[in-house]
């Protein structure tokens, strides 16, 4: 495997049981993703973005085929060492939020460092950088559930992003905000994108975010039926600071 | 130390759900020490009430004497010696003779165990100068309340009471209830009548006859010629009174473990139902990247802390308490049965740091145990499912 190719999938299936038989999610995906992409996974619901994005994330296992994630095969990795990929290189962004309820904003981001069991000092100007990126510096102390809907999810994407990681899935990270926080929070992973040439893959079927891709690849029906680049209008944005 | 400060961060934030949790814990903690305390002081003052009531400080039986077979009674006499004599004249101990017989109040017949006391003895509290100023002609009497109730009998009635002499003869004589006492132990008060011992031997043919000899509490007896009696300290008196104790302990152990199982399993409902509701937080948590074991850790240890707390709030509160109960003791009123066991009108409970510590232990280990086994479930989903909130 090349080292620019941070991800590669070859013939991946995946099948899930339904009652007697199997549904079919994913079917003969062979893609490939550079350091750096800013890529949708773009489809109806049940084409397989998600179950793509979590193969990739090391939390579900392909049925056949392979998908190799920083040089590691998804389905050869125990629960160790798939718990270790995903807390050294990956981060993730999901359409909930799922945000520690009982945590503040600035524990929340901080916990995939406690992870990496930095010192405190350092995760301290970790988490202050993360949240001046996402303008959250004056929120430390909020508990989520005094946030709005655009904040939560700028919490959730300090928190993926505060370890600066290699690769960051976003499952549907704009369906529960507004056109407004939409567009802020995609700018920002734009930005975050740039400057700290973490590759993004997005699973979406939301326009606002396909307006800001370079790579857009479509499902249907599990398959790959478009892979092409993009050329967006919207990827001008500037520097995080 | 990074599951440590997670649990304890986790444990905290939670705010009110953990102090609730952490208030009915402690409760659970402080109601089976304090009742398991009572229990035991209701033991222990049975005990002491019987040895002071009753057996002093031990007794000569005579070798004849069964205390549980009344039938035993008619052999179970006999002529006290010289070094035991000299023990009851240096007001050391006292003799009780006893036999079987029946009294008739208002014409019903109730099968009776006459005791006869020597009458200037003050070495059991038992009001026996009071036979000593009986009517001229008429056989004073003293029974206690259970007695007396179970007969209809009141003070000063006058009953007729019949026995079998030394050779076998029924004989009767009308005897005077010249008090009735308030006993807590039935060993002295239940299906019994106490006249003067001078008037049993009379009645019974028996001069200088025993059953049994008391001695007072404090005094040590030395080797001697005891005849056909033999001395028991208390301990062996209570030997099988301790083994009756250790029967019901074995009942009040399962029902202890019934109590405590059904306080168990509101604490487990509640840890179970906490644990598995947050099973899409452990998804989350996988996401970001913690190991199974972590999880686990991360969960079992927030149970042991809330065990912990609840452990150091009950003993904020429950000590006072525990404390207070021990000073003024609790009062039962007028109960008097207590299975054959003197119960005391005020029992003060017995907290040993066995049973404390027991509880503790139990406790925490159980709090801990119901953290760790949904939390072991959970993490062998797979991460996607637990994010989802659903089961594999």
């Amino acid at each position: 495997m090349e080292n620019s190719k941070l991800i590669r999938t070859e013939n991946l299936m995946k099948k899930f049981p339904v009652g007697k038989g199997f549904f079919t999610a994913l079917r003969d995906i062979n893609l490939e993703f550079d350091k750096g992409e800013f890529t949708g996974l773009v489809g109806p619901s049940g084409s397989g973005k998600t179950t793509l994005l979590n193969i990739i994330g090391a939390l579900d296992d392909p049925s056949d085929g392979e998908a190799y994630v920083m040089n590691s095969e998804v389905s050869q990795l125990n629960h160790g060492d798939a718990a270790e990929l995903r807390n050294q290189h990956l981060g993730f962004i999901f359409q909930t939020y799922n945000l520690l309820p009982v945590y503040n904003v600035f524990e929340n981001v901080e916990f995939p460092l406690l992870l990496l069991r930095l010192p405190s000092k350092q995760r301290r100007q970790m988490v202050m950088d993360a949240l001046e990126w996402v303008g959250l510096t004056d929120k430390v102390k909020s508990k989520p559930a005094n946030l709005s809907g655009g904040e939560r999810q700028r919490v959730a994407i300090a928190r993926a992003m505060v370890k600066k990681p290699k690769i960051v899935l976003a499952d549907e990270p704009t369906a529960n905000l507004d056109a407004k926080n939409s567009h802020n929070v995609l700018k920002m992973m734009v930005d975050l994108n740039r400057e700290l040439k973490s590759t993004f893959i997005f699973a979406t079927h939301d326009e606002k975010v396909i307006r800001y891709l370079r790579r857009k690849i479509t499902l249907e029906d599990g398959k790959v039926v478009e892979d092409i680049a993009m050329t967006s209008t919207e990827l001008n944005g500037g520097s995080l600071s | 130390m990074t599951v440590l400060r997670l649990a304890m961060r986790n444990v905290l934030g939670a705010g009110l759900k953990t102090w609730l949790n952490v208030a009915v814990l402690s409760l659970a903690f402080v109601v089976i020490v304090w009742v398991q305390g009572f229990y035991d002081g209701v033991n222990q003052q049975a005990l002491d009430a019987i040895i002071d009531i009753e057996y002093a400080g031990g007794q000569f039986w005579h070798e004849e004497y069964d205390k549980f077979d009344p039938l035993t009674l008619e052999q179970s006499h006999g002529k006290i010696t010289p070094d035991i004599q000299k023990m009851i004249d240096d007001g050391n101990a006292f003799p009780i003779l006893t036999t079987l017989g029946a009294i008739y109040p208002q014409g019903r017949m109730i099968s009776v165990m006459i005791k006869g006391v020597q009458t200037d003895q003050d070495i059991i509290p038992l009001p026996s100068h009071v036979l000593e100023n009986g009517d001229s002609g008429v056989i004073p009497a003293l029974i206690g309340t259970r007695m007396a109730e179970a007969g209809e009998i009141e003070q000063g009635d006058f009953i007729t009471m019949r026995w079998r002499d030394a050779n076998g003869t029924f004989d009767a004589t009308d005897v005077k209830i010249v008090e009735i006492m308030n006993t807590i132990a039935p060993s002295i008060d239940a299906g019994q009548i106490w006249i003067p011992i001078e008037k049993l031997r009379e009645a019974m043919q028996m001069p200088d006859e025993a059953t049994v000899i008391t001695v007072r509490k404090g005094y040590e007896v030395k080797a001697g010629e005891f005849g056909a009696f033999y001395f028991m300290l208390p301990e062996k008196l209570l030997e099988d009174m301790i083994k009756i104790i250790e029967g019901r302990d074995v009942f009040w152990l399962i029902m202890y473990s019934l109590l405590s199982g059904l306080g168990l399993l509101a604490i487990f409902d509640t840890q179970i139902l906490a644990v598995f509701r947050r099973r899409k937080e452990m998804g989350m948590l996988m996401a970001l990247g913690m190991t199974r074991r972590e999880i686990i850790g991360t969960f079992t240890l927030e149970g042991f802390i809330q065990g912990v707390f609840s452990v150091i709030v009950a003993f904020i509160w429950g000590s006072p308490l525990c404390y207070w109960t021990l000073k003024t003791g609790f009062r039962f009123g007028n109960i008097k049965e207590g299975g054959g066991f003197a119960i005391p009108t005020v029992v003060y409970p017995d907290y040993h740091p066995t049973l404390v510590f027991t509880t503790i232990f139990v406790l925490l280990f159980f709090i801990t145990l119901v953290s760790f086994w949904p939390a072991r479930r959970i993490v062998k989903l797979k991460p996607t499912d637990a994010l989802r909130g659903r089961w594999s």
